[in-house]
């Protein structure tokens, strides 16, 4: 099977995310254990700020495979 | 309710316009000058290296050519190597090896008909070509096999693989011309900087003739290249899009008159289903984000985030030729411009202010880093909305249909009956189980894709704190 350097780029954009998302899930759970009245508030903040991660990911993947 | 309805009709329109020139990243190149006379040659009758095959090639006169024998041999090695495929009436190859990822990205990709299992339905064709003018007719008229490919042309227009592609070649006659099986196919080629390119090509009378690429909205400027003719064709992503948009009309217009007639009382069927998604967002996206003028972007909130669901859920019901309209660049790029004007066309003095002069920072560092970084935001922000729903979209269906491919690759093309067989009950649970991912996905994108909007909404129209 032939690759190409684009794939590692994409491989470590996906790498990068990884940390960053699951970096806000650890996080989210921890304020949710603290202070499970403010679920919604903290759920809905992770999804956002995962998403803006995701953004920045997709960019780099983006330019790894068409640029 | 008439607002709401207003901005979503919008929405369509211009979705709709988008979509129908198809999506932007054609994977065909640019090399448009009509076909390569160094490929002419003669069906196989030759037999350099095909003497195994037992096809006929009577769709040709071959009295008509004559170039020499010699013509066929570069290409013949290049294309006859395969062992059981079909030659159509130019001796090529046109049956390769399963590449996953080529089917994949086949499947997902707009078409010019609608597939439904082994049915295709034709669609409205819409093309215009500068040097002729308009061509409007059906897709029917190219006879699509179970590929897509069209086993007529019409007007000079050929289907390959779902699409509408052009000759440009004044050699190839009008009207109705009969093709025959596997006419039209693919051929890899070197394109101008070397790389390996998908171009396709037409064979008619025992000539090739090369295909323009897809039309694209861009103009070719992201590497389309520019073709000779115009695609504004209803494609599947445009009907689609039509069924989705009838669809939540009738569910909206519906409950706008069981609210009217059941005044006072508790809501009840498709209502009672609808009623909490709307509030959810209107509660957990509008009011948060947008302060006191929540009123004002809700309907359009709510227009994109019920257009968005309603598509990549339609995107996902099995058997129903699985549009892939979320997952179409053009159309995220459409919805993230709405989005990138509603954002900047409501800005107030305070956001531009805060633009363009950041108050409260050195002249030198505001023109040289500050104002180039936001200016760039103010862009970056709609792109990676629209990059952010194509991806997640296009990436769930592509691992689906890739799933459905393996079965393909371990059975061998049929050749290991046994493999496939067992390779299908595992690909079937992956696929239950992405299946189930994807429904997640498309409610979180959708939600996503929404309260990203109304949070830059949200900083554009915020008032000055003092």
């Amino acid at each position: 099977m032939t690759g190409n350097i684009a794939a590692i780029g994409a491989a470590l954009a996906v790498i990068g995310a990884g940390i960053g998302i699951g970096n806000i899930g650890a996080k989210a759970m921890e304020a949710i254990a603290r202070q499970p009245e403010a679920v919604g508030d903290i759920r809905s903040n992770m999804i956002l700020m995962a998403a803006l991660i995701e953004g920045a990911a997709l960019i780099a993947i983006i330019l790894a495979f068409f640029g | 309710m008439r607002k709401y309805f207003l901005s979503f009709c919008c929405i369509v329109c211009l979705s709709l316009f988008a979509s129908a020139q198809h999506d932007g990243h054609n994977h065909d190149g640019h090399d448009h000058s009509g076909h390569d006379h160094s490929q002419h040659q003669h069906g196989d009758h030759s037999g350099h290296n095909h003497s195994h095959d037992g096809h006929d090639h009577s769709g040709h006169d071959h009295s008509n050519h004559d170039h020499g024998a010699h013509a066929g041999h570069a290409h013949a090695a290049d294309q006859g190597h395969g062992h059981h495929g079909t030659k159509n009436g130019c001796g090529v190859e046109t049956h390769h090896e399963f590449k996953p990822g080529e089917a994949a990205f086949h499947h997902i990709s707009d078409q010019n008909i609608y597939s439904i299992g082994p049915f295709s339905l034709p669609l409205p064709c819409f093309l215009y070509a500068p040097e002729k003018g308009w061509d409007v007719f059906s897709s029917g008229k190219f006879y699509a096999d179970s590929h897509g490919t069209g086993e007529k042309a019409y007007n000079k227009y050929v289907l390959f693989e779902g699409s509408v592609r052009r000759v440009q070649d004044a050699s190839f006659p009008d009207g109705a011309v009969e093709l025959g099986h596997h006419a039209v196919f693919g051929k890899k080629l070197k394109d101008a900087k070397g790389k390996d390119k998908e171009f396709a090509f037409v064979c008619y009378n025992g000539q090739q003739y090369q295909c323009d690429s897809k039309s694209t909205a861009d103009a070719g400027m992201f590497g389309g290249g520019i073709t000779s003719f115009y695609d504004f064709s209803m494609t599947k992503n445009v009907v689609s899009m039509i069924l989705v948009f009838l669809f939540l009309a009738w569910v909206f217009l519906s409950m706008a008159k069981s609210y009217k007639a059941r005044r006072g009382m508790a809501p009840k069927g498709i209502t009672n289903f609808m009623e909490p998604i709307f509030i959810f967002i209107q509660d957990e996206v509008a009011k948060p984000f947008l302060g006191h003028k929540w009123m004002t972007y809700l309907p359009f909130l709510q227009c994109i985030f019920f257009f968005i669901l309603g598509l990549n859920l339609f995107g996902q019901v099995p058997f129903l030729g699985g549009s892939n309209v979320t997952g179409n660049l053009a159309f995220t790029a459409v919805l993230a411009i709405a989005a990138f004007l509603v954002t900047n066309l409501s800005g107030n003095a305070h956001y531009w202010g805060h633009t363009l002069w950041m108050p409260g920072v050195p002249a030198i560092l505001k023109i040289l880093v500050i104002t180039p970084v936001e200016i760039l935001g103010l862009f970056i922000k709609p792109i990676t909305l629209m990059l952010r729903l194509f991806a997640n979209i296009t990436a769930g269906h592509m691992v689906i249909a890739i799933f459905v491919g393996l079965i393909f690759v371990f059975g061998q093309s049929g050749a290991n009956p046994g493999a496939a067989y067992g390779t299908a009950v595992g690909s079937t649970i992956l696929t239950l189980f992405m299946m189930a991912i994807e429904l997640l996905v498309a409610f979180i994108q959708a939600f996503v894709f929404t309260i990203l909007t109304a949070s830059y909404i949200g900083a554009a129209v915020e008032e000055a704190h003092h």
